[in-house]
This record gives structure tokens, C-alpha cells and sequence, in this order.
């Protein structure tokens, strides 16, 4: 892979003047994703804060052909992208290499898109699918979405008297790609750019369907200040709430191991969203939540050989 | 392509391209977000080590790199986040109040 | 007309055997299809099309209707020639993607096999499904034989993708009537339709001139919203030249003329019925029996439902002295099936008009047999000879009550 500065020599393909919030992580993993790309790239995006605030009318932050069609179809569009694609340059109309990447949030990606995402990765287009995971349905307001964490305050999950925020635990997107037993499979952070970069530029480069799922904090949703995006990414990391990790051809493999995590309060503690969670009497909860980072940590880490 | 938006707000619909395409890839940056700061970074060359982490970490592609060094904030669309100065692990970039002493 | 057409082949095949035909003769870029009946055997004989070499198209086994339609717009989008097939069910699934497709303005060609919507579930024919996406920007066209279908299609793409057009477009039959039933028609030459569809070049796809990036499907404040739709109702009223004129041309290269709608005996008619889709034959029928008893009586067979051809129905229409509307679908909640109301809408200004009665019958494939029309047109008769009144409410034909 290439260095950073060598990666700086690329061109910007997403530019600055885009609505997205301060400090959002969703630009930032498109930067990222984008930077593992050497061939010409088609992008698409799901409805959703990165699709509205790149393209408002007559504003596009795409300096490369970009298609939005709805909210839960990213995939299924893109799948049509690739086989317009395949169809031109079987018929000697089109002869440039190209390269396909649907984006997605979470809401568009492990909830209502989750159907067109997997049949999508089941035909075998050659494309990547990007989930920005910032766990919740940050455009329309901060709604719970299946990747909302255990106990997070959101706005169809709010801290009450009687419910302290989201009752379930997460969904395992992730896990669920690698089920598909496409090529490629990743699970990434902003936060770890060099690891990001290099998943990308596997995904773009493997024969058939790729998944990245990156974490991409909201600092609106997280109740988190803007300048600390990147931060609270690499804690969700450090405390085992986002493993990076990467399912090539079926093999399972760690790719950041700490001899120990650290606590999952570190990563609670300074979101807003989990404020409740840390009021006396609700240590149960914290200890559910660490619960469940560990017995995911210990699979995973059987899953990918590692002791 | 270089696409004219001039008063688009005020478009006849005769004037719109079939279905409502924007013709010019990239042309956000014709918006200036820079408007929405109210912190701003400043850049400490002596302290900066090079190491383009700020470049790799913005939202907003406003940390300008040229021939593999870092070269300036584009102020016209830094929203004044301050993951840069956050990131920084040298303190190169230091966040200060929009309008203040610099 | 018949003396300047091309050589063709008499066949023997059901609707959709005849719509997979033309699909195969126009060879589209992409097929994005989930099968549903009973549109299925269109699918399926395109994939046999398609796994035996015949056609290359990359033809994409999506995992439902929405699907279908999502990929059938990236594919458009990416610069593709692109057709599709659905019925009822499957058609609603699509319903968010249909307005997408037509306010992209790409050219997308959707056999619809009339298929009653749920519920109670049903697999047969009446008109709700593509009736209920009428409003969804796409130029309806509707077939009454297994002819009309396999000519409908291909003069679909041509219309679809005229620079003055730029539309999708929806081609009905009618579910197992049409579909299922073997009928006797001509069909082209593989080259005769290679030439007439001829090549397909989007002024502006995501894959074409990637230099130079477009971004499809922006997100449209208040400022920007509106003049999209107005420009969307100038191509879809426009379009309705570009109909007339694909159909001339079709004419010359097959010998079937074609209209925005055919009328029958109407010239000296004192009542006519107007209907859609296969019942046209069964009227047919009913009238020559009549005009034999001495009834003038007529039909208004309507094949472009939208663009709607208010104008001409309406000139169509104003001399005679009673007109009933037949819909194989219900718009309840309202005066009546949509045909009925938008014809009666027609007339409106007209400064000669006549009684108007609207019928809905056949609903989830109840059989439409001579006698139902026999009695819209005894009805028609009583009103033109004073002896009742025009009915306000609409009647259900053969519902038992």
C-alpha cells in the first residue's frame, strides 16, 4: 500500500462545501474509502445524511459520477451500475477499467437496505458496499436503528423512567457479510486510516462483491464535542465495541490485538447518549454492556485463531 | 465540465437538464462552508513533523497538501471541527475563537 | 399500408412468449426481473434467451420488484438500454422506484401483465395494478391481443428513448388472457427490429464520459422541487407526438397502424362503449351483433392511456349520444374506475357532450362474457330513448349481488 504521502497525490474525489455537520465521520470514511481506489470509481449513495448533504441541489461534492436512487436500495442500484457496466464493455461500447462503490448508512444498510445488500453480495456483482455505521438514524433525527448500541439514548429510544434507552443489543452486520462468503469482508474505523486505506484498496481490488462496515461517528447523535470524531473511534476500538478485522476468501483474521481492552465505559462515558447509563443504580447496566463486548471479543477472537 | 448555476434558485424549469442532473462533478466547493466556524486552526510549521494525519482525518478536504507537504487550510470550507488540531500528535494545529487574534 | 411492410413470420405463441420474443429481437443492454405470475414465463423464456446465447444481455436475477426496478435505474443511469417485467403485487413493490425512474427521465421498458392487486390475494386479471401507478410519470400503453403486445414492446424502446422523451415506459396485457392464450400473429424479422430500435446513446450516464461526473438524483429543496414535476408533465403531455410518430413509423415497417386509440364503428354511432386491454375483442364482438339487430353502437379501444388523449377522445366522443366506460379496475372512494372518470373529465368542456356511465366489471378475472356488454349497451339505448336517467353511480358487471 501507499504512504501517506503518496497517498496525498491523489485527487480529492469528494470536495469540500458539502453540508455534512462539523466533525462528521461519514465524509471522513468516503475520503478514506475513496483513497484505496486506483481505477476510475462509480459511486452511489443510500438516502441518508452523506447522499442530502453532498448533493444539494445544485451542489455535488462528487467529483466522480455519483448516483443516489432511495433509502434501502444503494445496493440493488449499484448491482445495476456494475451490470450496465459489464453489458457495455462485453459490447465494445465502453472500454475504461471501472471500479463500483455503494455507500450506506446504517439505517440503510443493516435495516431497511439489509434485503437489496445481500441479495446484491449473493449474485456476485463486482462492486463494494461501504456501510458508515454511526448507529442510529442520525438524518431524520437520531432514531434507533439495529446497529444503536445497548442503553443509547436516542430519539425512538430515549432514556425514560422506566427504559434506559435501547433494550437490545446490536446487530452483527458485519458477521452477517461474511456469512455471504464473498470475497472480501472488513470491519474498519476512521480512526485507523492506514488499516482503512489498505481494506479498500483489497475491496476494490477483489474479483466480485466487497463489504467494508466502518465506524463513523455522529457527534450530534453520540452527544460527543466535533473535535472528538476520530477519538471516540479509536476508543470504540481500543475497548473491543468496533474489532478491526478482515474475512478474506473465508479466513478470518484480527487485525489490531491489544494485550488488553480497555473498559467499555471508556467508550460510554463521553457520549451524552449514554449519560444515563452512568446515574447510581444502573451499574447492571454497564456491566450488561461489558458483558456482551466480552463474549463478542472471545468469539471473535476464536473465529480468527487468536488466543 | 464547467457548469453555469448563477441564479439556479430562481431557474425557469425550461433551463433544468432532464432530470434534474448536476452537470459538474465537484462543484459543492462553489459553497463556502466556512461561514459555519467558530473555532479556527491555526498551523505551527516549526512543530508540523509532516506526518498528513490531519490531511487523512478532515470531513471537509480543507487541509490543502501539496507535493507531499502540507500547504494550508482551505478557510473557505473548514467547518472549524478541530479534529485536525485534535489529531495532530506533534500540536502543530491549534484551534482559536472565528473572529479573535490569531 | 400492408404492400410497403416487411416479410414476417406468422406464429403461433401465447402474450408472453411473444413479449420474450421482442425482447430477445430488441437484445436490451440489461434485464433487472423477479418473477412473479403471471408474468413469469416472459422471464423465463428470456433467461432461456439468455443461457442459450441468444441475446448477451446481463440479465440480473434481483431478489424482488423493488430490486428489479432499483437495479433497472442504476443500469439506465449508467447509460444502459434496459427492460424489465412484473404484474400486480410484484408492480406495488416498485411503487417508490417508479416515480424515481420517470423523474431521472430514464427510459426504462416494463412489460406489465394485468394482474389484480391483493387482496384477498388473487393471480387473475383486472387493471389495478398498473391503474394504481397511473400517476407515476410513465407513458401507459395497453394491448388487447398478443399482436398489439409484441408491437407495443417494440415501439416501447423507440418512444422510451426519443431525445424529445426520455421516459419510462409501461407495456400491458392482459394476465392469462393475453399471456397465457396461444394467438395467431405476425412477428418481424430479428434485423427488421434490430434497425427499428436501432442504438442507444444517453445524452448523459454515469459510464459514458466519466471525465466529466454527473451526479444522478440530488436532493431537491423547495426552490428546486417543483420545476422538476413541471418539467416532467411537458415531456409526458409532449410525448404524445413521439407516440404517433413511432407508430406512423412502425406502420410503415409492419403494416399495423396503429393510434392513440382505435375506434370502432363509431362514425355513425349513436352509443359507444369505451374499454381497455382484451375485453375489446369480446366488444367487438357484442357490436357487430347489435349493429346486425340495428343498434349503433360503437367502441372507443383505448391503447395510450398516459400520456391520457383527452383532446381526441373528446372529439371522438362529443356527437354521440351515450357513452358507457368499462374498468377492469375500481377506484373506490370516488365516482368510478379511472378510465370513466378521466373521459368523463374530457368532456367536460365540450360544447356538445353525452350521457356518460361508468361500468367496472371482470375484478379479479371474473369472466367478461358478451352478455355483460349487452347489457351496457341496453343501458346506453334506454338513456338515449329518455326512458332513464344517466346513472351516477358507477355498476359493478357481474358481481352477484
Amino acid at each position: 500500500m501507499a504512504t501517506i504521502k503518496e497517498l496525498s497525490r491523489k485527487p480529492e474525489l469528494l470536495t469540500g462545501g458539502h453540508r455534512l455537520c462539523a466533525g462528521c465521520g461519514a465524509s471522513i470514511a468516503v475520503r478514506q474509502v475513496l483513497l484505496g481506489a486506483n481505477d476510475q470509481v462509480i459511486a452511489g449513495s443510500a438516502t441518508g445524511c452523506l447522499e442530502v448533504s453532498t448533493t444539494p441541489y445544485p451542489f455535488s461534492a462528487w467529483k466522480i459520477p455519483f448516483i443516489h436512487n432511495a433509502f434501502e436500495n444503494s445496493a440493488a442500484t449499484m448491482s445495476g451500475v456494475e451490470a450496465a457496466y459489464q453489458s457495455l464493455v462485453r459490447r465494445g461500447k465502453i472500454e475504461k477499467k471501472m471500479k463500483f462503490v455503494a455507500f450506506g448508512g446504517d439505517g440503510g444498510t443493516y435495516d431497511i437496505g439489509l434485503q437489496s445488500l445481500s441479495g446484491a453480495m449473493e449474485r456476485g456483482h463486482d462492486m463494494v458496499y461501504v456501510c458508515y455505521d454511526n448507529g442510529a438514524y442520525m438524518n431524520t433525527g437520531i432514531q434507533r436503528s439495529g446497529s444503536t448500541p445497548f442503553g443509547a439514548a436516542t430519539t425512538t429510544s430515549p432514556a425514560g423512567k422506566v427504559r434506559p434507552g435501547k433494550p437490545q443489543q446490536r446487530k452483527d452486520l458485519t458477521q452477517i457479510m461474511a456469512a455471504h462468503d464473498i470475497p472480501y469482508v472488513a470491519q474498519a474505523s476512521i480512526s485507523h486510516w492506514k488499516d482503512l486505506v489498505k481494506k479498500a484498496e483489497k475491496a476494490f481490488s477483489v474479483d466480485g462483491p466487497a463489504f467494508i462496515n466502518v465506524m463513523a461517528p455522529c457527534p450530534r447523535g453520540w452527544r460527543t464535542p466535533n473535535e472528538m470524531t476520530i477519538e471516540i473511534s479509536k476508543i470504540a476500538v481500543q475497548t473491543g465495541f468496533w474489532p478491526l478485522y478482515e474475512v478474506e476468501d473465508g479466513e478470518w483474521k484480527l487485525n489490531f490485538k491489544p494485550k488488553e481492552l480497555k473498559p467499555i465505559t471508556d467508550f460510554l462515558k463521553p457520549q451524552g447518549r449514554f449519560r444515563h447509563l452512568f446515574k447510581p443504580g444502573n451499574e447492571h447496566l454497564l456491566e450488561t454492556a461489558q458483558a456482551e463486548i466480552d463474549k463478542n471479543w472471545s468469539r471473535l477472537k476464536k473465529r480468527c485463531g487468536v488466543e | 465540465m464547467k457548469w453555469n448555476i448563477k441564479d439556479a434558485e430562481h431557474w425557469s424549469w425550461k433551463k433544468y437538464p432532464e432530470g434534474a442532473l448536476i452537470l459538474e462533478g465537484g462543484n459543492a466547493t462553489y459553497y463556502k462552508t466556512g461561514g459555519w466556524r467558530t473555532d479556527k486552526p491555526a498551523w505551527d510549521e516549526k512543530k508540523c513533523t509532516q506526518c498528513l494525519i490531519c490531511w487523512i482525518s478532515c470531513p471537509d478536504s480543507s487541509i490543502i497538501v501539496k507535493d507531499e507537504k502540507w500547504d494550508s487550510f482551505d478557510y473557505d470550507h473548514c467547518k472549524g471541527c478541530g479534529i485536525c488540531a485534535k489529531v495532530c500528535p506533534a500540536d502543530a494545529i491549534s484551534m482559536h475563537p472565528e473572529g479573535g487574534e490569531e | 399500408m400492408a404492400k410497403t411492410a416487411t416479410k414476417q413470420k406468422i406464429v403461433a405463441m401465447t402474450g408472453n412468449a411473444g413479449c420474450a420474443l421482442a425482447m430477445k429481437q430488441i437484445n436490451p443492454d440489461v434485464v433487472a426481473a423477479y418473477p412473479i405470475t403471471p408474468q413469469t414465463t416472459i422471464v423465463e423464456e428470456f433467461a432461456n434467451y439468455v443461457a442459450n446465447g441468444v441475446v448477451d444481455t446481463e440479465y440480473i436475477n434481483v431478489e424482488s420488484e423493488h430490486s428489479a426496478m432499483s437495479a433497472c435505474i442504476g443500469a439506465s443511469a449508467a447509460g444502459a438500454r434496459v427492460m424489465t417485467s412484473t404484474s400486480s403485487q410484484g408492480l406495488a413493490l416498485m411503487w417508490e422506484e417508479l416515480s424515481i425512474a420517470s423523474s431521472l427521465r430514464l427510459p426504462i421498458v416494463m412489460q406489465t401483465v394485468n394482474r389484480a392487486l391483493s387482496g384477498p390475494i388473487n393471480i387473475h386479471c383486472d387493471h389495478s395494478d398498473s391503474m394504481g401507478a397511473r400517476d407515476m410519470g410513465w407513458i401507459h400503453l395497453f394491448a388487447e391481443t398478443a399482436q398489439e403486445a409484441y408491437d407495443n414492446t417494440i415501439m416501447a424502446i423507440k418512444i422510451a428513448e426519443h431525445k424529445d422523451v426520455r421516459l419510462p415506459v409501461m407495456s400491458m396485457h392482459d394476465g392469462f388472457i393475453t399471456s397465457h392464450a396461444i394467438d395467431r400473429f405476425e412477428v418481424l424479422d430479428d434485423a427488421d427490429v434490430k434497425k427499428f430500435v436501432g442504438d442507444y446513446m444517453p445524452k448523459h450516464s454515469l459510464l459514458y464520459n466519466p471525465n466529466e461526473p454527473v451526479t444522478f438524483g440530488p436532493f431537491a429543496m423547495p426552490a428546486f422541487y417543483y420545476e422538476q414535476r413541471k418539467q416532467l408533465r411537458v415531456a409526458i403531455d409532449g410525448s404524445k407526438d413521439i407516440v404517433m410518430k413511432v407508430t406512423d413509423d412502425f406502420a410503415k415497417l409492419s403494416g399495423r397502424q396503429y393510434g392513440l386509440f382505435e375506434e370502432y364503428r363509431l362514425d355513425d354511432a349513436d352509443v359507444a362503449i369505451v374499454v381497455l386491454g382484451s375485453t375489446a375483442g369480446t366488444t367487438r364482438y357484442v357490436i357487430d351483433a347489435m349493429r346486425a339487430q340495428g343498434v349503433k353502437v360503437g367502441m372507443l379501444k383505448l391503447r395510450v392511456f398516459r400520456p391520457f388523449p383527452a383532446e381526441e377522445i373528446a372529439q371522438a366522443l362529443s356527437k354521440l349520444k351515450a357513452v358507457g366506460v368499462m374498468d377492469r379496475s375500481d377506484t373506490v372512494g370516488t365516482l368510478g374506475g379511472p378510465v370513466y372518470v378521466e373521459t368523463k373529465a374530457a368532456l367536460y368542456n365540450s360544447k356538445q357532450r353525452p350521457a356518460m356511465q361508468g361500468y367496472v366489471y371482470g375484478l379479479g378475472g371474473r369472466d367478461t362474457g358478451p352478455d355483460q356488454i349487452e347489457t351496457v349497451i341496453g343501458d346506453l339505448v334506454k338513456v338515449v330513448k329518455g326512458e332513464e336517467s344517466p346513472r351516477e353511480a358507477v355498476t359493478l358487471l357481474g358481481v352477484k349481488e
